[in-house]
């Protein structure tokens, strides 16, 4: 394995250049860093703090940020959750204990967002997995002009979600669309891409589709680059065929890669909003007349719109979300670890 | 001996990346054709004359120029602050050893798992009480430093400047900042330029935050300005033309920024997964 996703114990020792406590490996200079009393100087001191506090320093601004985009919302939405909020009110009302759960829970608008998200996830994550996996198998070969093609498949990773949504959203009219078009030109009805409810998840995940696939593939290709030629070698004087190498060499060394990918895309897939909303042809943004793919993160920011104690409702949806994140990404950690032992 | 792959290779792969295209083709196509033509059947196939006919339709509905430079200087900062900050954060866990170091970049990997959802209702509510809605610098905030860039710079960073340098550099007395200025900063630059470009595009398409931060505001970047254009008032939703030219005009410096710097974003995802 050519991958160290070994965070922590990577280069330890080596890598480090100060030691943790103490005064530095080698003096700073040949001559005293003391004065005559036995007294630091001054500048000695300086340069003590200097070496404790600044590794602090440097990552101090990620964290400050984290704290206020990140760990703060997180915290107030969870405590949120549990108060009555009237629209208008300045500040949160009375505590209600887990009923913005039990509504938003019982609500059947979010069931259909629930099931609208899962269905819209697994259209769009288990075909691109594939694909990508196979283009980045084509991409693994001598081919002529290979920066070229490594390009292009990464053509539609340029083009923003919400551009992406304005073309699929054409091309998967529901009259005069181009796959409806062709659909007729084959001698096939027209779908209804945005009322049927299974159609428009595909449409949706089409989108998804077409703009990550190439992304992961090159994600992919990297991973399959540092397979170690021998492994080849020894698997075709065994007379294996490429298509077994494939899947006995290849697919076995960039699992932990697979793995990074599948879940990087789970919880990429289990948030969709931008694609979803822009679909829409009706402007209350409520996917479709009947909910159809309205998903999870479109319920949030609806309901932090809505009526009736909008913001911890929208907070108990919120947190339902990443929980449902958060057991998927779980889920799928879990499962391609079984299989691992399974083929070990 | 190079082994060159058979026909079915590139004919599979031309296949792919056709397949990719097509969608952009189709968008000029519908965007260059009359409003009426667009919902004709069968579809055009072949663009149209009208292109600059309904580039102007979209510059009447929406700012456009207002919007894209909104994008320029949001996305431009965003991408400057991610640099800056993820290439101290990334030297500081490559290179330095202090207390807890290993635990806080696990912490910081972790939180990549987190949905931006969670936290759109607080932020909207702080950013409204201090009068930062509706601002570029509102859009911005969220993207000053991320931790993928902590990460991808971590990465880079523990194999792409010896040691022995950074020793060198204290033995000759330099300060800790200077250090970094003076030896990670230099080995860090190729890095440091596919991570701004990178942290661009991801900002520059961004929708939701934008979406919120922005509502009912004049201050508009190129995505929330394309929803716009969809809920313009007096706008049918038929009018494709109309949508597919701002789609279009909104594309076009994504694509020529992509164009001309393509091979370094390959790069640095290839890089950002081997190590990642």
């Amino acid at each position: 394995m050519a991958q160290d996703h070994d965070l922590p114990g990577r280069g330890r020792g080596n890598n480090a250049v100060l030691d943790r406590g103490g005064p530095p490996r080698r003096p700073k200079k040949p001559g005293p860093a003391t004065t005559a009393g036995g007294h630091p100087t001054r500048r000695y001191r300086l340069s003590r703090w200097d070496l404790k506090a600044s590794p602090y320093l440097y990552i101090l601004p990620f964290f400050a940020v984290f704290a206020v985009i990140g760990l703060y919302p997180m915290l107030y939405i969870g405590y949120l959750s549990f108060f009555s909020w009237p629209r208008f009110g300045a500040e949160h009302g009375s505590s209600v204990g887990w009923e913005n759960y039990v509504h938003v829970l019982q609500d059947p608008v979010f069931r259909k967002a629930l099931v609208n998200t899962v269905g819209i996830f697994l259209l769009s994550s288990v075909p691109q997995v594939l694909v990508a996996t196979v283009v980045a198998a084509l991409l693994d070969t001598h081919l002529r002009g290979k920066s070229w093609w490594r390009m292009s498949v990464l053509l539609p990773f340029v083009v923003a979600p919400a551009a992406t949504a304005l073309i699929f959203g054409s091309l998967f009219a529901d009259k005069s669309g181009f796959v409806n078009d062709v659909l007729g030109g084959i001698g096939l009805p027209d779908v209804s891409w945005h009322g049927h409810r299974l159609a428009s998840w595909t449409a949706i995940a089409t989108m998804v589709n077409w703009r990550w696939t190439g992304y992961n593939a090159l994600i992919l290709l990297a991973a399959m680059r540092a397979v170690p030629g021998d492994l080849y070698e020894a698997a075709a004087i065994d007379g294996a065929s490429r298509v077994r190498q494939f899947l006995h060499v290849t697919v076995p060394s960039i699992r932990t890669t697979l793995m990074f990918v599948i879940i990087t895309s789970t919880i990429g897939g289990l948030q969709i909003f931008t694609e979803p909303r822009l679909f829409d042809t009706n402007l209350q943004h409520q996917g479709g007349a009947d909910y159809q793919y309205q998903t999870l993160a479109m319920y949030v920011f609806n309901t932090a719109n809505s009526a009736v104690d909008p913001y911890p409702r929208a907070a108990a949806a919120a947190w339902l979300l990443f929980v449902l994140i958060i057991i998927f990404a779980l889920v799928n950690f879990l499962l391609i670890r079984a299989l691992q032992r399974r083929s070990a | 001996m190079i082994r060159r792959p058979g026909a079915l290779v590139y004919a599979l792969l031309a296949a792919f990346v056709l397949g990719s295209a097509f969608p952009l083709y189709w968008s000029f196509i519908i965007g260059s054709v009359t409003r009426e033509r667009a919902t004709q059947n069968p579809p055009p196939l072949v663009p149209g004359g009208h292109f600059l006919e309904n580039a102007s339709r979209v510059f009447d509905r929406i700012d456009f120029w207002s919007a894209l430079a909104n994008s320029v200087i949001i996305s431009g900062f965003s991408a400057l602050s991610v640099v800056m900050f993820a290439t101290l954060a990334g030297y500081s866990f490559a290179k330095l050893r202090f207390r807890g170091s290993n635990a806080l970049m696990v912490f910081v990997v972790m939180t990549m798992a987190i949905p931006p959802q969670l936290a759109l209702i607080p932020l909207l509510k702080e950013f409204s009480n201090l009068g930062l809605t509706g601002t570029q610098f509102a859009v911005a905030l969220p993207w000053l430093v991320t931790a993928f860039g902590v990460f991808f710079m971590r990465q880079y960073l523990v194999d792409a400047i010896p040691d022995e340098l950074i020793d060198a550099a204290r033995v000759d007395g330099c300060s800790m900042i200077r250090t970094f200025w003076t030896v990670a900063v230099p080995a860090a630059r190729p890095a440091m330029a596919i991570l701004g470009l990178f942290t661009f595009m991801q900002v520059w398409t961004d929708f939701m935050w934008p979406l919120l931060v922005l509502q009912g505001s004049d201050v508009q970047t190129l995505q929330t300005a394309l929803d716009q254009l969809k809920i313009a008032p007096g706008q049918t939703l038929s009018d494709m033309a109309l949508l597919q030219a701002g789609t279009m005009l909104a594309t076009v410096p994504l694509l020529l920024l992509f164009i001309a710097t393509g091979r370094h974003l390959v790069a640095g995802i290839m890089q950002g997964a081997v190590k990642g």
